[in-house]
């Protein structure tokens, strides 16, 4: 394995047990994220985008598979990880109203990692002023309650509360699927600038992919917990491979006649994504897929590398 | 000079207590509550200067005055041993109220902080038990269970506070388990968690502070009902005992002279009605203004 692969995933499985049986929301998937690069992760609500960077984090048990931060497996739970393990790995979170306690002052939150991790001992004070011009906040939003600011600017201070303890990678869960356009871009383009200045490493998990395009540097694709394709960027929206991912991006609405022609031809989307719980035999995808063969119903696809980097888990390419 | 706008649009801490008193205030019964509170607590704070006859809290006898109807010279009459009802009564406020602030005192932190673990470590074996144990509590009528401890012990004032805190505790450590286990979920604990800060400074640094405002509404309302508890078990004789003014050994005593000497009874009686209606329009006042759902 190389040296700039800061996360390795192998294999990840996550069950969850509900009344009405087994969901697997995340089933067997593998990938690697490089150091200091952007990994995209779209999909479909339900696909399991967000319980892969929960498990990840920790937050989660995996069910199955092993997860290798810098070369070296991760414990399973967050709370089995040691304290330098967890200053490494911080998460920014989907909804920023609920990320921030709403009793405690914007100072406070973003000064817990440094109280925790003993940063910048006796000048913390300063360290949270310097974090919050980074994220470009006003200083005296130090002493405001979560309440007296708005959803981007909130979204800003968790995302210098995960700065805060220094960590080299951040899972951002569709970090701006929950604010208007006009902060949406704010955001991104902070975190951009931010990742930069910092040499930071992003799992970056959306269901948007115009966003995604200008974002990530390599993007997966899931679908019911599996992941069907993974290729860098530029591959990804030129040269998609997989059935589901042509029939994603040809539903992205475009403007201009230049963007309609790298667009592939029209796939009408054909149905919805299956119940988690009641899965389809084969490939997940088949019901729905236009090129389903009868090799498709009965077994699930492996995943090849079709070109350098560019794997596709689909019949048509094995 | 350009002031910032956001001087005029950001509520701060002032504002919002502003609001929540203007919520509170607007409600004429919630007031009511608050003056009753504030009569009841005074009185019993300033019972031996504001009392008419402040001798008659304890034993002392007058038969000069014994068994007077309500006069202008004794508003709610005499007792017995001529002692003035009223002034009796005011140190019954004293007695009730410590005896609510000492169970309330003792009942809100213990169940609190059972609550608060059991519902931090939801779905673990310390949930299970915590929380089963609470249930075996409220499974047995809380007043048979005060009763039989009363009865089993020397009985006193201080004997029947234990007996109504051993009782009262499962019902904090389920609002608080109600709370906890919610916010369990919460970003921010969960934010908090992968910072890697220590269990206990998430219960009680993140959680607790966002549990306070139902607890204290509950301690409002509950402050009548731990009154009304301890004046039955003196009523019922395993309370305070004679000499002691507490309102509930007052209603007991002057009972047997009912319908006769009615003000021996009435008028403690009432006192207990006005302090327990008070107590709960306060509450009732305070959970409208915070917004609290239930209790």
């Amino acid at each position: 394995m190389n040296n700039d692969e800061i996360i390795q995933v192998k294999d990840l499985k996550k069950y969850f047990k509900t009344s009405l049986g087994i969901v697997r929301a995340v089933d067997g998937i593998s990938f690697t994220i490089r150091e200091g690069e952007t990994f995209g992760l779209v999909g479909e609500s339900g696909s399991g985008k967000s319980t892969t960077a929960f498990t990840i984090m920790g937050v989660y048990e995996p069910t199955d598979g092993e997860i290798y931060f810098k070369g070296s497996p991760l414990p399973k739970s967050v709370k089995k990880r040691p304290l330098s393990l967890r200053k490494e790995m911080q998460m920014v979170f989907q909804d920023p109203g609920s990320s921030l306690n709403p009793r405690k002052r914007i100072g406070q939150i973003i000064e817990l990692p440094l109280r925790v991790h003993r940063l910048h001992v006796g000048r913390e004070r300063e360290r949270v002023k310097e974090l919050l011009e980074m994220v470009g906040l006003p200083v005296d939003f130090i002493n405001r309650y979560p309440g007296a600011i708005g959803g981007g600017e909130k979204q800003l201070v968790a995302i210098a509360r995960a700065l805060a303890s220094e960590p080299s990678f951040i899972a951002l869960d569709e970090p701006t699927s929950a604010l208007d356009v006009s902060m949406q871009a704010k955001i991104i383009n902070t975190l951009l600038r931010i990742q930069k200045e910092l040499n930071l490493t992003y799992l970056f998990i959306t269901h948007n992919l115009s966003l995604m395009r200008n974002v990530a540097s390599r993007v997966g694709i899931m679908y019911l917990g599996k992941m069907f394709e993974v290729a860098e960027t530029s591959e990804f929206f030129h040269k998609p491979l997989h059935p589901y991912t042509k029939m994603l991006l040809s539903a992205i609405p475009v403007i201009t006649e230049e963007e309609e022609k790298i667009k592939p031809k029209r796939v009408i989307s054909r149905g919805e994504i299956p119940s988690p719980v009641n899965v389809p035999s084969g490939c997940y995808f088949h019901p729905r897929c236009i090129d389903c063969m009868e090799i498709c119903k009965k077994e699930d696809p492996p995943m090849v590398e079709v070109s350098t980097g560019h794997f596709v888990k689909c019949h048509l390419y094995t | 000079m350009r002031i910032p706008i956001e001087k005029f649009i950001t509520p701060d801490r002032k504002d919002s207590i502003k609001r929540t008193w203007y919520k509170f205030s607007s409600n004429p019964l919630s007031i009511i509550g608050l003056i009753s509170v504030l009569i009841v607590t005074l009185s019993a704070i300033f019972a031996p200067v504001l009392a008419p006859y402040p001798e008659s809290w304890g034993r002392w006898v007058d038969f000069s005055q014994a068994c007077q109807p309500p006069s202008w010279k004794h508003p709610f009459g005499t007792d017995i041993y001529g002692r003035d009802i009223l002034s009796r009564i005011m140190f019954g406020f004293r007695y009730d109220l410590l005896m609510a602030i000492c169970i309330l005192a003792m009942v809100v932190p213990t169940g609190t902080f059972l609550g608060l673990i059991a519902g931090y470590y939801r779905g673990t074996w310390i949930d299970t038990v915590i929380m089963r144990i609470t249930d075996i509590f409220l499974a047995i009528p809380s007043i048979v269970l005060a009763l039989a401890i009363c009865a089993l012990l020397k009985p006193s004032l201080f004997n029947s506070m234990m007996a109504v805190s051993l009782l009262w505790w499962p019902w904090y450590s389920r609002l608080a388990y109600s709370i906890a286990s919610s916010l369990r979920n919460e970003y921010f604990v969960l934010a908090a968690e992968l910072i890697g800060a220590h269990p206990l400074y998430i219960i009680f640094s993140e959680i607790l502070p966002n549990c306070l405002a139902p607890i204290f509404t509950k301690m409002t309302l509950d402050v009548g009902w731990v009154i009304l508890i301890g004046a039955t078990l003196s009523f019922v004789g395993l309370g305070a005992q004679e000499p002691t003014p507490a309102l509930g050994t007052m209603v007991s005593v002057g009972a047997k002279y009912m319908p006769d000497y009615w003000w021996m009874t009435i008028f403690p009686a009432l006192a207990i009605a006005f302090t327990i209606l008070g107590f709960n329009l306060l509450g009732d006042g305070i959970r409208d203004a915070l917004a609290i759902e239930e209790i």
